[in-house]
């Protein structure tokens, strides 16, 4: 640590929050995703579908590198693990997304748990390096174990039923009707727990560590135990949205863990602010529908992305929510920058 | 000898990942930045040499130029590392996790670069040209000679670098900047300099591995991604920002490697993570790091 130049936190708490204290984009976004299938196309709403579950796995996201401060770059397998427990499910005969989406976040946050052991130890860049390769460890053994996992052919996703009931329609119909609510009321749940976790103490604690971990740790913070709780609810939330993910392409395939999969989830997050709380919804939001226009447009979408990540980093690190609502002036707190 | 053959097959692998390792852990020792693109930059340097080589051959030079041939064209493409590093020069003092992403960034731009100037489907180069370097046979080994070839390239290259760094006055610069920058400034050197000249260095690198890479195996646009991963499973194995951790991870890779894929191919990649946890659990700063950051 020593050897390092004095960083600054990832982001300044100071600047007075947008609307309602930060939450009022996020409440917009919910509101707009809520009332999209009665205004949009039921094809239409089914682009949207991944904006939900990207949204719950960058909500955990947010809570690991927003208010924590780690960088992970192979979260992307909480999206595989997610997907292949409801290919795994499915497949079993379990077909309710109840039990599909407990056993998700059940082996997602067990897996975390071990994970989490192993790097949270460590910070920054080398936190960075080992969940990359934790992440492409599990790549590999889905890509490898055919048998097992099917190889880089996936495993297919049946489509389950809700609150015990079989949904008989198109498979249009069904993801941008009842299971598109089903998702959206599950993110709604998670954004109001985890809004609560975050103005608890434990959320608190969170951000002292990320700010300065070891005055933290002087004032009888434990950081490793929160450094891995983050880790694992931030694991566990990231099956839940993988399983979504499975059950609206079907597919569960390993890509889904590749690493590169990993930076696009923290594209959202620097992209809607991270640090901020309705970030990872808009960053999920704006990033769905620009892959998906650019995607349409040209072949060469992945440089628009790129370069927009670039601009990012260099013009606007507090993303989208941040910077505005830094020039919106300094907040109560008399010490804030302008 | 069967086992002479697949250890020999590993140390090739073990060259071309020392080298682009060896760029990973130079730009990360003195610029504290861990170059996600550091693939991006062999691939690049392997679609370079593609085009390069095809031009080249128009001139009916002997065929046996073609390792001088790969390694200018992979020392003039790596040059880009120059204005790359003015792109970075403003994240420096920032959080290190926003350093990541500006690379990840860079990523992403590389990958459309080359499918835009190179097309989608992979390419590989006149196989001619490799086999005109012929096969050296032993008894029962056999070798590539231009295998062998790069292997010496390579030693000579991490020799020459670790002269450099050691030994002579830039070196030395270079040495005390990674240290402290602040200091050395104070000194009246400029460390902006030395940056651009580590970060271009740690570039070239990767391009000249990538190019000698290519008479082997064909360029593709995936082949970015999957050498991150190698070569992050190298720095993590040897410790992050030392260069004889760069050889020992890169060895134990490239022949864990061959042996796995000879034997049991499904635990290929598996294989060499193993030994990334095992190294983290028994020695958490890597075989020859210092410290873990």
């Amino acid at each position: 640590m020593s050897a390092l130049p004095e960083t600054l936190p990832a982001s300044t708490p100071a600047a007075r929050p947008l609307l309602l204290g930060g939450v009022g984009p996020l409440v917009i976004l919910l509101v707009g995703l809520a009332v999209s299938p009665v205004l949009l196309s039921a094809y239409a709403t089914v682009t949207l579908m991944p904006v939900i579950a990207y949204g719950i796995a960058v909500l955990g996201m947010n809570i690991l590198f927003g208010y924590t401060g780690m960088l992970s770059f192979g979260h992307a397998m909480f999206l595989a693990i997610g997907a292949y427990c409801a290919a795994v499910a499915t497949q079993h005969g379990i077909l309710s997304f109840e039990w599909i989406l407990l056993v998700a976040s059940g082996v997602g946050a067990s897996i975390a748990l071990i994970v989490g052991a192993l790097c949270v130890r460590f910070t920054h860049i080398f936190f960075g390096v080992l969940t990359l390769a934790i992440g492409m460890l599990l790549h590999s053994f889905l890509f490898k174990f055919y048998d097992l996992t099917g190889g880089d052919q996936g495993m297919r996703v049946l489509r389950p039923t809700l609150l015990g009931q079989t949904w008989d329609m198109s498979a249009t119909q069904f993801l941008s009707g009842p299971f598109y609510y089903y998702c959206l009321v599950v993110y709604v749940v998670f954004v109001l727990v985890t809004y609560r976790m975050i103005k608890s103490p434990v959320g608190l604690h969170l951000q002292a560590i990320r700010d300065n971990e070891n005055k933290a740790r002087y004032l009888g913070v434990h950081v490793y135990r929160l450094r891995l709780g983050a880790f694992v609810l931030s694991g566990m939330l990231g099956s839940i949205g993988g399983a979504m993910l499975g059950v609206s392409t079907g597919l569960a395939d390993p890509e889904l863990a590749y690493w590169t999969q990993s930076g696009n989830l923290i594209f959202m997050l620097v992209l809607g602010g991270a640090g901020t709380f309705s970030g990872p919804g808009v960053g999920a939001l704006i990033f769905v529908l620009l892959q998906d226009i650019a995607a349409s447009e040209t072949q060469y979408w992945r440089f628009l992305l790129g370069a927009t990540l670039t601009v990012l980093v260099l013009a606007l690190p507090d993303g989208l929510l941040g910077t505005l609502s830094k020039y919106r002036g300094p907040g109560k707190n008399p010490g804030a920058q302008p | 000898m069967q086992y002479l053959n697949l250890i020999l097959a590993g140390l090739f692998q073990a060259a071309v990942l020392f080298l682009v390792a060896c760029g990973l852990q130079l730009i990360f020792g003195v610029q504290k930045i861990v170059n996600l693109a550091c693939g991006s930059f062999y691939a690049l340097g392997a679609f370079f040499a593609i085009t390069v080589v095809s031009i080249v051959q128009q001139w009916q030079l002997p065929a046996l130029l073609l390792i001088p041939v790969l390694v200018l064209a992979g020392l003039a493409i790596g040059l880009v590392g120059a204005p790359l590093e003015l792109m970075l020069r403003p994240v420096y003092r920032r959080d290190p996790s926003y350093q990541l992403l500006l690379t990840f960034g860079l990523v992403l731009m590389f990958q459309d670069v080359f499918r835009f100037f190179w097309g989608a489907a992979p390419r590989s180069m006149d196989t001619a040209l490799y086999g005109a370097y012929g096969t050296l046979e032993a008894q029962a080994v056999s070798i590539p000679i231009y295998n062998l070839l790069v292997i010496l390239a390579s030693i000579a290259i991490a020799l020459i670098l670790g002269l450099t760094l050691k030994r002579s006055r830039v070196g030395r610069i270079v040495r005390a900047t990674a240290e402290n920058r602040d200091m050395t400034e104070a000194l009246g050197v400029n460390a902006s300099r030395v940056f651009t000249l580590v970060f271009t260095v740690g570039c070239i690198l990767g391009t000249v591995g990538g190019a000698l890479i290519v008479p082997t195996s064909a360029a593709s646009l995936t082949m970015a991604a999957e050498l991150v991963v190698d070569a992050f499973a190298v720095v993590v194995i040897g410790g992050l920002g030392s260069m004889a951790g760069a050889v020992a991870g890169a060895v134990i890779v490239g022949l864990m490697r061959t042996v796995a894929v000879t034997f049991a191919s499904e635990v290929e990649i598996l294989s060499i993570y193993l030994v990334v946890v095992a190294v983290l659990l028994f020695r958490p700063k890597g075989l020859f790091g210092k410290e873990a950051v």
